[in-house]
């Protein structure tokens, strides 16, 4: 029954992805859609947005590249096209490297891996049977041999049957084996997550909240297609096992130039966005767009400056950067699109509060904003993930506190 | 190979015999309704080589080994019985934590494992000391592992019996139920490209030891699978003793065991009789070859047995089937008395051998257990590492925690007893 309902609600996920979905004209729909007179809840433009590097030069004005990367050239990618572009270069520059799941061998529902297949051959991408637990342990396996697999779970929600490799296996691998120096460390397990407008529970979830609770795992969500590509590269090559949550609404929205050259972005490195001195709004995949929005109205609104910090790894995650951020503006809030309970919001609250020097500097309680404690229900989605308005309005309450 | 399914060329030709339905290619019309169901077969047969009274009974079987080689593994059986017997009991007295004894199956590890090249690779389950033993685990390996000390490679963090070794090329075990049979899908497709990528390695296998109550988790079904659709050099060995716990095999399966499922995953299957060295070994030296045949190919045996003890140190296995039934099996059919009966109709053995072989390893273990237990145990400090390649800034940070934490509470931790004290704490 499950596969019979997913396998249609996959055909219905991905076309509406296959054309960059013009979200200012307002056509009628039986799924999400805003609300004709609203002033917050516009669209996100992703051809606008100061996220996206739209301009070669912004792509490679970034401190984090290596100066080989920034004297070189770029190309338009939405994120998709640069996830496939990492994949290659992996595949590429490490025999070891291989890429399988369930339907990646045509390019994947999302065509994440198009041409691999082509490229590197049949031994090294290729379709699985449809078993998420035998993906995980195939790939487990392969990594403590010593490969570098890039397994892909065709959507998060689909991650839980492989919960008990992941969690019992390839988090405590290392551990166990001590001394005899075996790991699941060549593995990275690629998920697209998130919402997508009318995912509903089972095309929807965002449950990295349940990987960080795993000592042992790395969980990192990208924003973009230029970050996409190289901490997707920083995964592959990491000796710590991987979880890489894709935000699937991005893989054809999100378009700008990324540098053609190989490169990783660091793992465990928070990025500051924009930097203000009035409130820190910390966030990750694509709610940062949500955030921009509301933080552009605010600043305009009331003249005051927010800090926008990107995590990017979700655990173990950049403590020291949120600290420095919120002793300077002493009022934060969390937004994630999952559930509120127990999500990262939790942690990231709990750890600042803890913090001495963090604490004393507090002006507010930190506020989260995050999806409610509900499954991801089809017809109310617009109410449920962080919208421009609740972090907007939120932003303003921390402010008021 | 190619990436399109050649099923989607596929077409019904008219007139056809055959189905040509892309999911079932070779099937016969019928016009007869009927189901199929299990009793119109017989159970799949036991392949023996020597009978219970040690009497040859395949005439085309020709020992591959030496005297001195029978005599060798002989001893390795003998060793792991005499190891479940001194560390059933250091259990009952408290001067260890846990136990699994491997009565009944010793023929079945150290005769799969005497097959097997050193430099293949094996995922075990938890009751296959006599892979270890075979591979060359020695009498220390096996107790520091046992007592968790500071020369488990393992460092402290298993519970007992959950050995590993790298050099044996033998994954470390853990709990959780056939977890391992996937992984060594994958570890055989990992050998597989390796040689693909340097034709200069030798051709190498992984065996999976697992048993059939094992069988029934999810992952036993991906394992064979993935392993059949990727063609994975992978040998599944099946330890079909009866019981999983207080289960019996009545409410595990109602088939024909495990080897029956095997050819519904298109995998070349045989049952032996798991009480037969020989037969054991023979199946797996025919099973390796089979397996790295054509680029590989997994291949499935079901080694029949019966778990003569406890399923473990904290079970009482009377409470749930008859005294007499296991004083029968260990009686009529004991895998080390079968192989003994055949070495003295060949007259390498006889009862002065028996009686030194048995005072010299009850010696040697319990000197090594004496030695292991007055070790100390690994520096505090192993709790924190190995979770990531290198200490994260949090786990530095919890480190100093506990070292604080220890310094002011001196009297309630003993930490004498472990390598360096509180000071492996420091970052």
């Amino acid at each position: 029954m499950k596969r019979i309902l997913s396998h249609s609600a996959r055909r219905a996920v991905a076309p509406s992805l296959r054309t960059p979905r013009s979200l200012a004209v307002c056509v009628q729909r039986s799924y999400s859609t805003h609300a004709p007179n609203a002033k917050l809840n516009v669209p996100i433009d992703y051809s606008t947005t100061s996220l996206l590097a739209h301009e070669p030069q912004t792509a490679l004005s970034s401190a984090e590249l290596p100066p080989k990367v920034r004297d070189g050239t770029t190309r338009k990618m939405n994120l998709f096209q640069a996830i496939n572009d990492a994949l290659s270069t992996a595949l590429g520059q490490d025999p070891s490297v291989l890429v399988f799941g369930e339907d990646v061998a045509f390019g994947g529902v999302f065509r994440c891996t198009m041409s691999l297949a082509d490229t590197y051959g049949a031994n090294r991408v290729f379709n699985t049977p449809l078993t998420e637990q035998g993906i995980m342990g195939f790939a487990i396996g392969a990594a403590a041999e010593g490969m570098r697999p890039v397994a892909e779970i065709q959507f998060a929600d689909y991650v839980y049957p492989a919960f008990d490799q992941l969690v019992n296996e390839a988090a405590k691998y290392r551990y166990r084996e001590g001394s005899c120096g075996r790991s699941a460390g060549g593995l990275t397990v690629r998920m697209p997550c998130g919402s997508v407008g009318h995912g509903a529970l089972y095309h929807s979830q965002s449950p990295e909240s349940l990987f960080t609770h795993i000592p042992g795992l790395r969980v990192i969500i990208p924003r973009s297609p230029l970050q996409a590509k190289g901490l997707l590269l920083s995964a592959i090559r990491s000796n710590d096992p991987c979880v890489f949550m894709e935000p699937k609404i991005l893989y054809r929205a999100a378009v700008e130039q990324v540098p053609t050259s190989p490169y990783t972005l660091p793992l465990s490195k928070a990025e500051i966005l924009r930097e203000g001195k009035d409130v820190t709004v910390i966030s990750y995949g694509q709610p940062l767009y949500m955030c921009m929005s509301a933080i552009e109205k605010v600043e305009e609104e009331l003249g005051i400056s927010v800090e926008l910090i990107d995590l990017r790894t979700i655990y173990p995650w950049d403590k020291e950067t949120v600290y420095a951020s919120v002793r300077k503006t002493g009022r934060c809030l969390v937004v994630h699109e999952a559930m509120v309970n127990a999500g990262t919001g939790a942690e990231v609250a709990a750890a600042i509060q803890e913090d001495p020097d963090t604490f004393l500097r507090l002006e507010a309680p930190v506020a989260r904003v995050a999806g409610w404690s509900i499954p991801t229900p089809l017809m109310f989605e617009k109410f449920n993930i962080p919208d421009v308005a609740r972090i907007y309005d939120n932003i303003k309450k921390v402010l008021e506190y | 190979m190619t990436s399109l399914s050649t099923s989607s060329r596929l077409s019904q030709e008219p007139n056809a015999n055959h189905v040509s339905f892309p999911g079932a290619v070779k099937s016969a019309f019928t016009h007869k309704l009927k189901y199929e169901t299990s009793e119109d077969y017989p159970a799949l047969p036991t392949y023996r080589v020597v009978d219970q009274q040690g009497v040859v009974v395949d005439e085309s079987f020709e020992p591959d080994l030496t005297d001195a080689e029978v005599v060798k593994l002989y001893k390795d059986m003998v060793f792991i019985s005499i190891l479940d017997l001194i560390m059933f009991d250091a259990q009952r007295q408290g001067r260890l934590s846990f136990y699994m004894v491997s009565a009944g199956e010793e023929a079945l590890s150290v005769g799969s494992a005497s097959v097997l090249a050193p430099e293949d690779v094996i995922f075990c389950q938890y009751r296959e000391q006599g892979v270890f033993k075979q591979r060359g685990f020695t009498t220390a390996d096996f107790v520091n592992q046992l007592f968790a000390n500071r020369k488990d490679p393992g460092k402290g963090r298993n519970m007992p019996v959950h050995y590993g070794s790298k050099e044996l090329n033998i994954h470390t075990i853990s709990s959780p139920l056939a977890t391992q049979l996937p992984q060594a899908s994958g570890a055989a497709y990992a050998l597989k490209m390796q040689r693909l990528n340097d034709a200069s390695l030798p051709p190498r296998v992984v065996a999976a030891y697992f048993g059939e109550g094992a069988a029934s988790e999810g992952d036993f079904h991906a394992a064979l699978n993935m392993a059949a659709t990727r063609s994975c050099p992978v040998i599944f060995i099946c330890r079909n003793n009866g019981y999983a716990i207080s289960t019996p095999t009545l409410d595990q399966y109602r088939g024909d065991g495990i080897a029956s499922r095997g050819i519904g995953y298109g995998i070349d299957t045989v049952r032996v009789d798991g009480n037969d060295f020989w037969a054991v070994r023979e199946a797996t030296k025919r099973a390796r070859a089979m397996a790295l045949e054509n680029g590989g190919r997994p291949v499935l045996i079901e080694a029949m047995t019966y778990r003569v003890s406890h399923h473990s140190t904290s079970d009482d296995s009377f409470a749930y089937r008859a005294r007499v039934e296991v004083e029968d099996w260990k009686r009529r059919d004991n895998p080390i008395t079968r192989l003994r009966k055949w070495m003295e109709v060949r007259g390498i053995w006889d009862d002065a051998k028996e009686k030194t072989c048995r005072e010299e390893t009850r010696a040697e273990i319990l000197r090594a257990f004496r030695e292991a237990e007055a070790e100390k145990k690994p520096p505090i400090r192993a709790m924190f590492e190995d979770v990531y390649e290198e200490l994260t800034p949090d786990l530095r940070n919890q480190m100093t925690q506990l070292r604080e934490h220890l310094e002011k509470y001196p009297n309630e931790y003993d930490w004498s007893e472990y390598e360096d004290g509180k000071d492996s704490l420091k970052p």
